[in-house]
């Protein structure tokens, strides 16, 4: 994932350049209130919600969510952090240190309603870990997900139950998501490798895959 | 952000600054884990443990197992006394046999300085040393620089003491480089009979334990390990006591917040007071908690992703 030099537009990691904004701040906005007003209108599903965020990204949109769902008139639901790398099925192969920061799911979550929040929707093996680990603590009645993005690609049968924007995309593509909370900002990017890291990238494939 | 870029935890000498971080940190990130209401994680699903301990050990090898059962991993552990070393067989060929068997990591205790080094040399599987004889107990130190961190909130600049019978002291060593690497001041205090030699390079050295203790962040008492004894090093364990126990009394010398560790297994009234180790500033049973997460912590660094030669 890109590290976050906080508020720096041009965090767009090394090799990769902006093709185009896919959501301004006000866009965003908009796609989190009508995903609150999704949730409250199903008044079995507010009732005992639980909204769980996936770090990083996932949090500061679970909170967002929170309030707004307090807004639309539903008591606010706590808000969970999950962490989910311990749950990755790549941890062994892909990770090259994992940096844990921990996962924190407030009371109970026996017979509740546990939306995920996440901020992009891609192969599905996030969210696969998610419940994985979701399950481990408990039995919720039924366990949903929101996504502020679905970039498509999915690699498991997962689908969303609320999502702030469809895009297509490619796979050499990025979807970032900037959020005021981590980054300073609200945006959302759809990123693209650099001609030139291109060419070079090529010229590695050949030579092997050793990173 | 730097990691763990070894594939041994064989002792703290070697190990940066950076790494002992990286350690520390994991640990913390893993704690939480033991609140759940399922204390399991799948993160080493899969791989396959050995712990071969060829010293008694309660402590150490409990955390070891517990850790290796909460991140899913297979585990075995074999005690020397009632393994094939009984009837002769060498550390390298149990060590060989064991191999055959396809095992990820070896994790030792032995009674010879550089048993773990000596593995390490000639075996595929991550060793970690888990006690070499009078030479390192890297987890311990690790486990006890967690319990200070987690309750001073830093290293760096601490007073601390350690006290005790430091010529046969693993535990001395690995503390003592830990600390010193970390930006802590370092006081050494044991009878002039179990001074290791050469130990003074590393940390100044006291006889008189008021000096040692006065002014201390934190004391961390090492234990008089009567088993290795072969001579008369002090008179009688009142005698010790009298000179060297930690007392309620030497206690108030230390700072308001002293923090009193011990590896355990605790000898009481030798020591250590039975009050001291009770006492309110007492974090001794929070270092055998922190032992099961810093041994989570190097188990995932090792196996899950990290490691050079992964």
């Amino acid at each position: 994932m890109a590290g976050s030099a906080k508020g720096a537009l041009a965090a767009a990691p090394p090799g990769f350049r902006v093709r185009r904004e896919l959501m301004d701040g006000e866009r965003i906005a908009r796609a989190l209130a009508r995903i609150a007003h999704q949730i409250v209108e199903r008044p079995r599903h507010a009732q005992g919600l639980v909204l769980v965020g996936v770090r990083t990204r996932g949090v500061p949109l679970a909170r967002r969510l929170a309030r707004l769902v307090a807004e639309a008139g539903s008591p606010t639901p706590p808000v969970g952090a999950l962490d989910i790398t311990l749950y990755r099925d790549d941890l062994t192969t892909v990770a090259p240190q994992p940096v844990l920061r921990g996962t924190e799911i407030p009371g109970s979550i026996d017979g509740r309603t546990v939306v995920v929040v996440d901020d992009v929707l891609y192969t599905g093996r996030t969210v696969r870990a998610a419940l994985d680990e979701i399950i481990d603590f408990g039995r919720p009645a039924r366990i949903k997900l929101a996504a502020l993005v679905d970039r498509g690609h999915r690699e498991l049968p997962i689908c969303p139950d609320y999502v702030g924007q469809t895009i297509t995309t490619s796979r050499e593509e990025i979807v970032q998501v900037l959020l005021q909370e981590e980054d300073g900002e609200d945006r959302v990017l759809l990123l693209e490798r650099s001609p030139a890291s291109r060419a070079r990238r090529g010229q590695k494939k050949k030579r092997g895959r050793r990173a | 952000m730097s990691g763990y870029p070894h594939r041994h935890l064989l002792g703290i000498e070697s190990l940066q600054p950076s790494e002992i971080v990286a350690v520390l940190d994991t640990a913390e990130g893993l704690r939480e884990i033991l609140d759940r209401p399922l204390k399991k994680v799948p993160a080493l699903r899969g791989r396959t443990v050995v712990n071969l301990f060829y010293e008694p050990s309660t402590r150490t090898r409990a955390s070891f197992e517990v850790a290796e059962k909460v991140l899913s991993a297979d585990s075995l552990s074999i005690a020397a006394s009632a393994s094939s070393a009984q009837k002769g067989e060498t550390l390298l060929d149990t060590a060989k046999n064991l191999e055959a068997m396809n095992p990820d990591m070896i994790v030792l205790r032995h009674s010879a300085a550089g048993a773990a080094h000596f593995l390490a040399r000639h075996c595929r599987a991550a060793i970690v040393n888990a006690g070499d004889g009078a030479h390192e107990h890297p987890t311990q130190a690790l486990l006890d620089a967690l319990t200070l961190r987690q309750r001073k909130g830093r290293l760096e600049g601490l007073r601390i003491a350690i006290v005790g019978d430091l010529l046969h002291s693993r535990v001395a060593r690995s503390n003592v480089w830990l600390l010193s690497k970390m930006g802590a001041k370092v006081v050494l205090c044991a009878p002039p009979t179990l001074v290791p030699p050469g130990i003074e390079a590393l940390a100044p050295v006291t006889h008189r334990i008021d000096e040692a203790v006065e002014g201390a962040d934190a004391v961390m008492m090492l234990r008089i390990q009567r088993e290795r004894m072969t001579g008369a090093y002090y008179p009688s364990d009142r005698e010790y006591h009298l000179r060297f126990g930690l007392t309620e009394a030497r206690v108030k010398r230390a700072k308001k917040d002293v923090l009193i560790l011990h590896p355990g297994p605790m000898n009481r009234g030798v020591e250590i007071a039975s009050e001291v180790a009770d006492g309110p500033y007492s974090v001794i049973l929070d270092q055998v908690t922190n032992g099961v997460v810093v041994r989570m912590a190097v188990l995932l660094l090792l196996l899950g992703g990290g490691g050079a030669d992964a």
